[in-house]
């Protein structure tokens, strides 16, 4: 397993007993549950996929019945924890001599189970199918094994967002992640296992073998043990990536002596693999000939590759086998020369989750009556491993443990997520501002960022259950984990995707779910709400009397001061848990005057004197209490007086104290009863209430609600305001939208606002017209 | 030719189409010799202009519109070096009064033996009689030795002084360039390099033109798919464009050919003659290509690959891959029980199986992308190799369903110094 003990689990490298025992909760979780079963049982590792409802605990806020209370003393609504059931994909790795220990694991966990088959593939299914048989007692069903990859290919392709990298050498991050990009077909998958197998897939449903190659992992293999007497694959691979090829490939210096120049041709070309071996009087290093065996295999595949994706037209080409599987030699040598053969013209692509793959497709295929694509789903970072680091030499441990057991879990999401239909381009969008993979600075500062605020987040999941008697001891299980996540970062900081603020952030909510912390604010946020309930009469009276550009410029400065009240950020939460009578006024003290950091309110103000009014704004919220109440609706009342339509999303799920779509139905209420704008606004269905689809304090506007992006669309938003630094800063920073777009936050982390040229409590008021 | 490692961006020149006469890598060659002064080892371009910028020595010398005597044209590959050498048969008395000592040790030494030192070799089989060339009557022989032997050679052209016969050495493949150094200080001559694609081309046309003594210098294997009935038969090669040459000699290159002035490089593949040779003498310990060859006849590859039938256990229908197709090279070779099973014969077998294969499937692929039908396969690793002919015979007609034809040259491996020495008459 790779995630326990990032450090100091020591010992047991590579002797790991046959007889081990599980720990029941931290592999094959959720077991007791399972409901469907797939096997996908390669050369030499076993991939078993079960689909498993979870119960964990959900934060519930519900509105009181105040008829005829005293509303004054009563809080706001009611705060419940509850269980609920959701489903999860479970994806365990394991070496094949385990397969005994973890079927009779299986067979002692597994309670609730009403199947009585499991889908199987790969070249061990037929191996193993008496054992599997007899050992749990379900039927073997066999599935195409390309089926199954391709199934499972398009499967990952769709739902895990930085499941594609390239891989590039001599570079600081090995890899390079890629954006989801909308449509994934048509694409060529080039599986090379013992052999080559290149398929072209065009449809969910429609793939052709196209061709293939006799020579693929299985002559590596073969071959380099007849010439080296080395047994197994990875020692095989160890070998090559010390060897020096040239000492048995003839080049074409060798050919042509020093004047290959003359031709245009690199001196460095192989002539002819193996072509200096061509005697019987000398000796060859074990290492040389394994370089030059994989350089050879290497070239010749992709080769062929690039002429099958000229001749099919195609220039995106994912591998995968075990040749490929996360060996960094190579995923080097197949992108060299994907890179030489096709000038540049074709990519080589690699997947996170590759392994996984026919795994994920035979449970595809047994899972078809649950429409399992019909829902969106979501890695969940806390119960997944994560991609090993390349290179052996570095993490040796990292790399053992990894070949024990691997994990991947994937959480489906309630209702489906697509594209806002608003981004400009949806192929190039990346929601994150800053890549912390490839910024070793960034990355430093915030990851010891994170780790300093985690005894802080630990005590306060803890002090948010004060009932419960395991709090204490699951906040602790919760921080140790989150911790080895961190340090797991820190060594590879590509494990998850490119590693950005919002992935630590998500991260961090995974690993508290994960311990039934499903909303450490709850209470803190139905007091804010509470009191800034109180004080919205007032601010709109307040407003009220002002002139109309006066009025303009306050209501910015409301929403503003409103952003300060964000427990995400350390520098606030330390002067909330000091200062208890901070508030909206202190809070507007607090901004950076005019002019701002990043300060286009001069054409905002413009656009809104000269301009007709717009016809739809789209809001994403930020935080609970003033943020919302006091800064978000006062600017809503506006648009609205305006005579624009407003969609207010918010989080369908809770993070830190930003507010969720059920707090915001609650609040909206209040305000409603209070305000006859906002009431006839609900009324009329001028103002709408969404959820985002997500439980993230950033914003992925690449995984949207679809219910969202339906009514954006109806209604021809015309208008998006995103709020806070998680949405507008951590991400969307520079994200276009094919609309007018309002980008505001408060920057509340000195080291960020130092980045930015500014200092902390400096102002992001970033209007943007898409240039027609 | 191909990739490599740690090279940054080495083959720009694929692809371009070429065209002789024309670009400054193509044009025919410039003969100089080394009294001529030139600027001789200068980086720069030379000018190629056909009749352009030749010595005065030579121009005086090329009264009958000819070279002088001997006739020579030089293939210097990585592996084997080839040498074509035209015996003038109508040599007058007159002549034979004025012919040079040296001259005349030349000829009878190459013409009176069959073998030259330990390693030289001269294909007698291969010899055109009566062949005209530049109003010349004569034969033509073709003769050829290992790369490694070099030095021997350039130091016999010392002994005889060949230099002093003030001819031109028409030289080409990768070894005009590595040893025109020593052809310049141990031989004291001036080498004239040439394109090896251009002599290539031009000496394929040229011998199939010339025919075999009387036969066709162009076959083809009829049902290769047919173990009983597969014959090889002679195939007219009259209209040859276009056509696709697969050259297989250390390495492998491939050429699209559209007409006599118009072809381009495709593409080509490491994984040639010099691999099958090299890893059988790693695997078997043999010392010669013959040798190889001899125990791969004898061997049988199916216990060192792994067939689709060895893990679908018959045809692969989802794909519709035959159960006799490999599905991994040394497939089996993974294990262990394996691999102390198999025999020298069955290795070797093996490895030729694994690499015609891989040409024939990259050449196949080649010939879709160009919309080639016709593929014609040369290099001196098809010397006396029946077994990958009918194999690459029989993969691109089973792969391509009948679409694409496999042909074969008599003197596979003789093109590129066929081409040198037309180079020599033509700049005459």
């Amino acid at each position: 397993m790779a995630e326990r003990g990032g450090r100091g689990s020591g010992g047991g490298h590579g002797s790991l007993d046959k007889s081990i025992t599980l720990p029941p909760d931290e592999i094959f979780r959720n077991l007791e549950n399972a409901k469907r079963f797939a096997i996908d049982i390669g050369g030499s590792l076993t991939k078993l996929a079960y689909y498993s409802t979870v119960q964990h605990k959900v934060a519930r806020v519900r509105s009181f019945d105040h008829s005829g209370k005293d509303i004054e003393n009563e809080p706001l609504y009611e705060i419940s924890v509850q269980e609920e059931i959701t489903a999860r994909l479970h994806f365990i790795k394991f070496e094949n001599t385990y397969i005994e220990t973890c079927l009779d694991f299986i067979k002692d966990h597994l309670v609730n189970t009403e199947t009585k088959v499991i889908k199987a593939t790969g070249g061990g299914a037929y191996k193993f199918k008496d054992l599997i048989e007899k050992k749990l007692g379900l039927k073997v069903d066999k599935e195409d094994v390309m089926t199954c990859l391709i199934k499972g290919c398009n499967f990952v392709l769709r739902n895990i967002p930085h499941e594609v990298f390239a891989y590039q050498k001599d570079s600081d991050t090995e890899f390079r992640f890629q954006t989801n990009h909308p449509n994934i077909f048509p694409y060529l998958l080039v599986n090379i296992g013992s052999g080559v197998s290149i398929v072209k897939v065009e449809t969910e449903d429609k793939f052709e073998w196209i061709g293939g190659s006799s020579i693929g992992g299985g002559t590596f293999w073969g071959l380099g043990a007849l010439l080296t007497k080395t047994k197994k694959f990875d020692e095989l691979l160890q070998l090559a990536s010390k060897g020096q090829h040239t000492n048995v490939d003839m080049l074409v210096k060798d050919v042509y002596g020093g004047a290959y120049q003359t031709l245009g041709l690199s001196g460095n070309l192989i002539a002819s693999s193996f072509g200096k071996s061509t005697t019987a009087d000398k000796e060859f290093s074990k290492e040389d000939m394994a370089k030059s065996l994989l350089h050879m295999i290497s070239n010749d595949i992709g080769q062929l590759a690039c002429l099958y994706a000229k001749l099919h037209n195609l220039d995106k080409i994912y591998f995968g086998g075990f040749f490929i599987r996360g060996h960094p030699v190579t995923m080097r040598t197949i992108t060299y020369s994907i890179n030489f053969f096709s000038k540049g013209e074709v990519q080589a692509l690699f997947l996170r989750h590759e392994g996984y793959l026919g795994a994920i497709g035979a449970f595809l295929k047994g899972a078809e009556q649950d429409n399992p694509n019909q829902y969106s789903w979501g890695e969940n970072y806390a119960g997944s491993s994560g991609l090993m680091s390349t290179s052996p030499d570095v993490y040796p441990m990292q790399r053992t443990r990894s070949g024990t057991f691997d994990m991947l879990e994937m959480d489906r999401l309630e209702r489906p997520l697509v594209n806002l239909p608003l981004l400009k381009d949806p192929s190039t969008y990346i929601p994150d501002t800053v890549d912390l993979t490839d910024d070793a600075m960034a990355r430093k500062y915030w990851l010891t960022c994170f780790e300093e605020a985690l005894d802080g987040v630990a005590k306060r999941a803890a002090a948010s259950q004060p009932d419960s008697v395991d709090a204490q001891e699951r906040a602790e299980k919760f921080r140790q984990k989150y911790w080895n996540k961190l340090q797991t970062l820190r060594q590879q900081p590509f494990a998850y995707g490119t590693l950005t603020v919002r992935s630590l952030l998500d991260t961090r909510e995974h690993c508290l779910n994960e311990f039934n912390f499903p909303d450490p604010y709850s209470k803190v946020k139905q007091k804010e709400n509470g009191i800034a309930l109180k004080r919205f009469q007032s601010v709109i009276e307040s407003l009220d009397s002002l002139g109309w550009e006066e009025r303009q410029f306050a209501l910015v400065k409301g929403l503003l001061a409103g952003n300060v009240f964000d427990w995400g950020a350390k520098a606030v939460s330390d002067v909330l848990e000091s200062e208890p009578q901070f508030g909206f006024e202190e809070a507007k003290s607090k901004l950076q005057e005019r002019p701002w950091l990043e300060d286009s309110y001069s054409q905002w103000l413009q656009r809104l004197k000269e301009g007709p009014p717009h016809k739809c704004a789209l809001i994403f919220a930020d935080n609970s209490g003033i943020d919302i109440i006091l800064g978000v609706f006062p600017f809503v009342r506006e648009l609205l007086s305006r005579g624009t339509e407003v969609i207010l999303a918010c989080n369908s799920g809770p993070a830190l104290n930003d507010v969720t779509y059920s707090e915001s139905l609650i609040v909206t209420e209040r305000i409603a009863a209070m305000d006859p704008v906002i009431h006839s606004a609900l009324r009329d269905e001028k103002l709408l209430l969404v959820q985002t689809g997500s439980s993230s304090p950033c914003l992925d506007l690449s995984r949207l609600d679809a219910g969202l992006a339906e009514l954006v669309r109806e209604r021809q938003t015309d208008l998006v305001v995103i709020e806070g630094m998680g949405r507008a800063i951590h991400t969307n920073y520079y994200a276009a939208l094919s609309c007018e777009s309002l980008k505001l936050a408060v920057i509340k982390n000195s080291w960020l606002a130092d980045r930015l040229g500014g200092k902390i409590f400096s102002v992001i008021f970033k209007y943007e017209v898409p240039c027609k | 030719m191909e990739p490599p490692r740690s090279c940054g961006d080495g083959a720009e020149e694929e692809k371009k189409p070429r065209r002789r006469g024309g670009g400054a890598d193509a044009g025919p060659p410039q003969l100089r010799r080394r009294s001529s002064g030139g600027a001789d080892g200068a980086a720069g371009p030379q000018p190629r202009e056909r009749g352009g910028s030749v010595s005065r020595q030579r121009r005086d010398s090329v009264r009958k519109n000819r070279p002088l005597f001997p006739w020579f044209g030089l293939d210097i590959g990585g592996t084997l070096v080839k040498l074509v050498y035209f015996e003038p048969k109508d040599i007058t008395a007159e002549e034979e009064e004025e012919e040079v000592e040296n001259l005349k040790s030349i000829r009878k030494y190459l013409t009176s033996n069959v073998a030259y030192g330990s390693t030289g070799i001269r294909d007698v089989h291969l010899e055109l009689r009566d062949l005209t060339l530049c109003g010349r009557k004569g034969n033509l022989h073709f003769i050829r030795f290992p790369t490694h032997d070099m030095p021997a050679f350039i130091q016999m052209g010392s002994e005889k002084h060949f230099s002093s016969l003030h001819t031109t050495l028409c030289a080409t493949g990768g070894g005009a360039y590595k040893f025109e150094q020593d052809f310049r200080t141990m031989g004291d001559l001036e080498l004239c390099k040439l394109d090896e694609l251009d002599c290539l081309i031009k000496g394929v046309l040229y011998i199939d033109s010339v025919g075999f003594n009387g036969h066709s210098e162009c076959y083809y294997f009829e049902n290769p798919t047919d173990a009983e009935r597969c014959q090889k038969l002679p195939f007219n090669l009259e209209n040859p464009y276009p056509l696709l040459l697969v050259n297989i000699g250390s390495g492998v290159s491939i050429l699209a050919v559209y007409s006599k002035e118009n072809y381009k490089r495709v593409t080509g593949t490491s994984l040639g003659g010099g691999t099958f040779f090299g890893l059988c003498c790693l695997l078997t310990g043999c010392s010669t290509f013959e040798e190889a060859l001899e125990m791969a006849s004898q061997g049988d590859s199916t216990k060192v690959d792994k067939l689709v039938r060895d893990i679908y256990g018959g045809d692969y229908e989802r794909f519709g891959l035959p159960g006799w197709a490999v599905a991994s090279s040394f497939g089996n070779m993974m294990s262990k029980e394996k691999r102390e099973s198999v025999s020298k014969e069955d290795l070797a077998r093996a490895t030729l199986i694994t690499i015609t294969n891989n040409i024939g499937s990259i050449a196949r692929m080649c010939a879709l992308n160009e919309n080639i039908n016709r593929v014609v396969f040369v290099g001196n690793f098809l010397r006396i190799n029946t077994i990958s002919m009918r194999l690459l015979a029989y993969a691109l007609d089973y792969w391509s369903k009948g679409q694409l034809k496999a042909l074969f040259l008599e003197h596979e491996g003789y093109f590129g110094a066929v081409g040198a020495l037309l180079e020599l008459l033509d700049s005459a």
